[in-house]
C-alpha cells in the first residue's frame, strides 16, 4: 500500500484554496484543507472537499478520438496528431493563418495558456486567441 | 482584484454588487463574514435575494441592468452631501468636473424610478458606503455580463475613487473571477490583443521583443474575440478551430447559432478531460489531463500565483495539455521542446516583467502576488498604492443605458442566469462527481410566488420558457429570491440550457455577452 498527500491548488474557482490530495495506490481518494494556505486557512467549500471525485470518474477521456464515417472513433495518438496537424496546415495553406482560431482556457495552467498563445501567434501566425473569461 | 482576499476582513464596509459570494466564492465569503464579525457593515445590491442579503445592513434588489443608474445615484447623493474625499480627488484623479456634471443628472427620485429602489434607501446606502473607511467593493459576473459591462465596472471605480478607496489596504474594487484560472489565462496572453503581462501585440517594442524571443515575425493586428470567432465561423472566414478545455456548447449565448456555426468548420479540434457537448461535435478529440496529473501554476483572483502539483500519473492514455500543444506545434512546423512546466515558467519570467521575480522555488510555500519584478521582491498585496498605473486615476462620466432587450408584450418577463453552489461552469467536472450531483441533479427556473400563482404554476411542475432565440422545458422552483417579473436559471445544465434563451448582444468594448438580462415568456406545458 502506497499512501501520500500532495499539496496543490483547488481548480474549481478563483479563490485558489490550498488542498491536500490524498493518494492511495495511484488513485486520488480524498481532498483535505491546508491550514497554512494564505487564502483558505484550513477551510474548503463543498466543491473543494469533493474535487477528487471527478479526477477518477469513469467518464474521463482515455484515448484520442477521430471522426471516421461521421463517428468519433478511438485511435492512436500518432494518428490523431497527424490528422490534427494536417487539418490545421491545410487551412493555413488554403485560407491563410487568420482562418484559424484558438480558444485558450481558464481551466488549464499558466504554462499551458502560455504555450497555447505562443502556438497561435508563432506556429500559426494569427492573434485569433481568446478564452471563455468573458462568459 | 486591486486588493487581496484576506484584506476584506479589515474593511469597515463591504459593498457586494452582482456577486452571489457565498455560493460562488465561498472562501472569499468567509473573509467577508470575518469583517462582519468585527463590525463591518455589509451592503448588497443584487437582482436576487441572495444569502448575503440576509446578513446585510442594507440589501436591495435593483432592476436588471440598472447598475449604472444606481451607482450614479449614489455618487449624486455623496457629492450633494459633501461626503467625498476631496483631497484624494484633487491629488490623484482627473476629470472630476465632468463626472460631477453627469451625476448631477441622477437625483434620487429619477434613480428610484429606474432601479426600483426607494430614494430613502439610496440615501442610506450612500451614507454607509461613504462614511465608513476603508470601503471595499466586491463584484462578479452580475456586473460584467451586460451590454453595459464596461460602463458598470468604470462606474464602480468612480465610486471607489471619489471616496478615496483605491490604493488603500482593505479598500478597492475587487472582481471575483468566475473560473479558477481566468486571471492566469489573461496574464499569459490568452487574449486577442496582448502577449503575456498585457503587453500589446500592436505595440512595436513589445512585438519586436516577442518576435525575437520566439524567432519568428509575429502578427501585430489584434485578433478576434470569442464571439467574433463564432460569427467568423458562421460567415465562412474561420475554417479551423482548436479548443482547449472549454465547452462553448453550454457556456455560449444563443446555442443554436453556435452549433450551426461549428458544423461549418473544416478542421475542429477539441482537447479536454471529458467528452463535452462541444467535443462531441469535433473532428478530432485529444484527451488532456486534470490538474491532479501535472505540474504547473494557477493565478487566483487576487493575482496570487500558486503551485499545482502532480499527484498521480495521467489517467489512461491522456497527456498533460502542455505536452499536447507542444507536440502539435512541432508537427505544424514550429518545434517546441520543453522537458517540464518549470522550463516553460522560466521562459514566461524572461518575457513578463510582472512575473520576473518568481520561481517555482519561491512559489512553493504561499505563492506570490504580481507584480513581482525582482527575485527579492515580496510580491504586491494591493495595487495603486501611491499612484495609478496610468498616473492619475481617470474618472468617467457615464450615462445609464437599458439592457439590449427588455420585457415587452410578447416576452413579458426578465431572465437572468448564474451559477449554483455545487456546480462549476458547464458542469463537465462537477456533474460526474456523485456527491455534488446528489446535491443538485438538474436545472430549474426560479419564479416568484406571485408570477407562479398568476400563471397557475405549481412548485416542481415542468414548464416552458422561451425567448426570441429558443425554448426549453424546465422544472419550476417557486422562490422569494426573485422579484415579480424576473426568473432565474442556473446555466450548468445542458439538458435545460439557459443559453438556448440568452441574448448574444454584447458590450462594445469588452465583448462580453448579456447573460444577465433578456426577455422571456413563461408558460405551462400544453396538457
Ligand atoms: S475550495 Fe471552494 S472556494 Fe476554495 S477554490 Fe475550491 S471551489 Fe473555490
Amino acid at each position: 500500500m502506497d499512501f501520500r498527500t500532495v499539496n496543490t491548488t483547488c481548480s474549481y474557482c478563483g479563490c485558489g484554496c490550498g488542498i491536500l490530495l490524498e493518494v492511495l495506490d495511484e488513485e486520488v481518494i480524498g481532498s483535505l484543507p491546508v491550514k497554512t494556505h494564505p487564502v483558505s486557512e484550513g477551510s474548503l467549500c463543498i466543491k473543494g472537499w469533493n474535487i477528487h471525485e471527478f479526477i477518477g470518474s469513469d467518464q474521463r477521456l482515455k484515448r484520442p478520438l477521430l471522426r471516421k464515417n461521421g463517428e468519433l472513433q478511438p485511435v492512436s495518438w500518432e494518428e490523431a496528431m497527424t490528422a490534427a496537424a494536417a487539418g490545421l496546415k491545410n487551412v493555413v495553406e488554403k485560407y491563410g493563418p487568420d482562418a484559424v482560431a484558438v480558444l485558450a482556457s481558464a481551466k488549464v495552467t499558466n504554462e499551458e495558456n502560455y504555450l497555447i498563445q505562443k502556438f497561435t501567434r508563432a506556429a500559426i501566425g494569427t492573434n485569433n486567441v481568446d478564452h471563455c473569461a468573458r462568459l | 482584484m486591486t486588493n487581496s482576499v484576506p484584506e476584506l476582513a479589515d474593511a469597515k464596509v463591504i459593498f457586494i454588487i452582482g456577486s452571489n459570494t457565498t455560493e460562488n466564492h465561498p472562501i472569499a465569503a468567509k473573509w467577508i463574514m470575518r469583517a462582519r464579525e468585527k463590525g463591518a457593515k455589509i451592503i448588497v445590491a443584487d437582482p436576487r435575494w441572495i444569502q448575503m442579503s440576509d446578513l446585510a445592513e442594507i440589501a436591495v434588489q435593483q432592476r436588471l441592468g440598472s447598475d449604472v443608474a444606481l451607482i450614479n445615484g449614489l455618487m449624486h447623493i455623496i457629492l450633494k452631501e459633501g461626503w467625498q474625499d476631496q483631497a484624494y480627488i484633487d491629488a490623484r484623479c482627473e476629470n472630476f468636473e465632468a463626472l460631477k456634471a453627469k451625476v448631477e443628472e441622477y437625483p434620487p427620485d429619477k434613480v428610484a424610478q429606474i432601479t426600483g429602489i426607494p430614494a430613502e434607501t439610496l440615501r442610506q446606502m450612500a451614507e454607509i458606503y461613504a462614511k465608513n473607511k476603508p470601503a471595499s467593493i466586491v463584484y462578479c459576473m452580475g456586473i460584467t455580463q451586460h451590454t453595459t459591462g464596461v460602463d458598470n465596472v468604470k462606474s464602480l471605480a468612480n465610486l471607489a475613487m471619489i471616496t478615496g478607496n483605491v490604493g488603500v489596504a482593505s479598500g478597492g474594487v475587487n472582481p471575483l473571477r468566475g473560473q479558477n484560472n481566468v486571471q492566469g489565462a489573461c496574464d499569459m496572453g490568452g487574449l486577442p490583443n496582448v502577449f503575456t503581462g498585457y503587453q500589446p501585440v500592436a505595440d512595436e517594442a513589445a512585438n519586436k521583443k516577442f518576435s525575437e524571443a520566439w524567432g519568428k515575425p509575429l502578427p501585430n493586428k489584434p485578433g478576434l474575440t470569442i464571439l467574433e470567432m463564432f460569427n467568423g465561423i458562421d460567415e465562412g472566414k474561420i475554417k479551423a478551430l482548436y479548443v482547449v478545455g472549454e465547452n462553448p456548447m453550454v457556456t455560449d449565448p444563443d446555442l443554436h447559432h453556435v452549433e450551426a456555426a461549428l458544423s461549418k468548420l473544416e478542421c475542429f479540434i477539441v482537447q479536454d478531460v471529458f467528452l463535452t457537448q462541444t467535443a462531441k461535435l469535433a473532428h478530432i478529440v485529444l484527451p488532456g489531463t486534470s490538474f491532479a496529473e501535472k505540474d504547473g501554476t494557477f493565478s487566483n483572483t487576487e493575482r496570487r500565483v500558486l503551485p499545482v502539483r502532480q499527484a498521480i500519473k495521467p489517467v489512461g492514455e491522456s497527456r498533460p495539455d502542455w505536452q499536447i500543444t507542444a507536440d502539435l506545434s512541432t508537427r505544424v512546423g514550429y518545434p517546441m521542446q520543453y522537458d517540464s512546466p518549470e522550463e516553460i515558467f522560466e521562459e514566461i519570467k524572461k518575457l513578463t516583467p510582472s512575473y520576473a521575480g518568481m520561481s517555482y522555488k519561491r512559489l512553493e510555500e504561499k505563492g506570490l502576488q504580481w507584480p513581482c519584478p525582482t527575485a527579492d521582491h515580496p510580491g504586491t498585496v494591493f495595487l495603486h498604492k501611491d499612484r495609478f498605473s496610468r498616473g492619475q486615476g481617470m474618472l468617467h462620466a457615464i450615462d445609464y443605458k437599458p439592457p439590449a432587450e427588455e420585457p415587452d408584450a410578447d416576452y413579458p418577463m426578465f431572465l437572468t442566469t448564474g451559477r449554483a453552489f455545487v456546480h462549476y461552469h458547464s458542469g463537465t467536472m462537477t456533474r460526474v462527481s456523485p456527491t455534488l450531483h446528489r446535491e443538485m441533479e438538474t436545472g430549474y427556473v426560479e419564479i416568484s410566488p406571485t408570477d407562479a400563482r398568476n400563471l397557475g404554476i405549481k412548485n416542481g411542475e415542468r414548464i416552458k420558457v422561451s425567448s426570441r432565440r429558443g425554448e426549453i422545458q424546465i422544472k419550476a422552483k417557486i422562490s422569494r429570491k426573485v422579484n415579480r417579473g424576473v426568473v432565474f436559471i442556473p446555466f450548468h445544465f445542458a439538458e435545460a440550457a439557459a443559453n438556448m434563451l440568452t441574448n448574444p448582444a454584447y458590450d462594445p468594448t469588452a465583448k462580453i455577452p448579456e447573460y444577465k438580462a433578456c426577455a422571456v415568456k413563461v408558460e405551462k406545458l400544453a396538457a
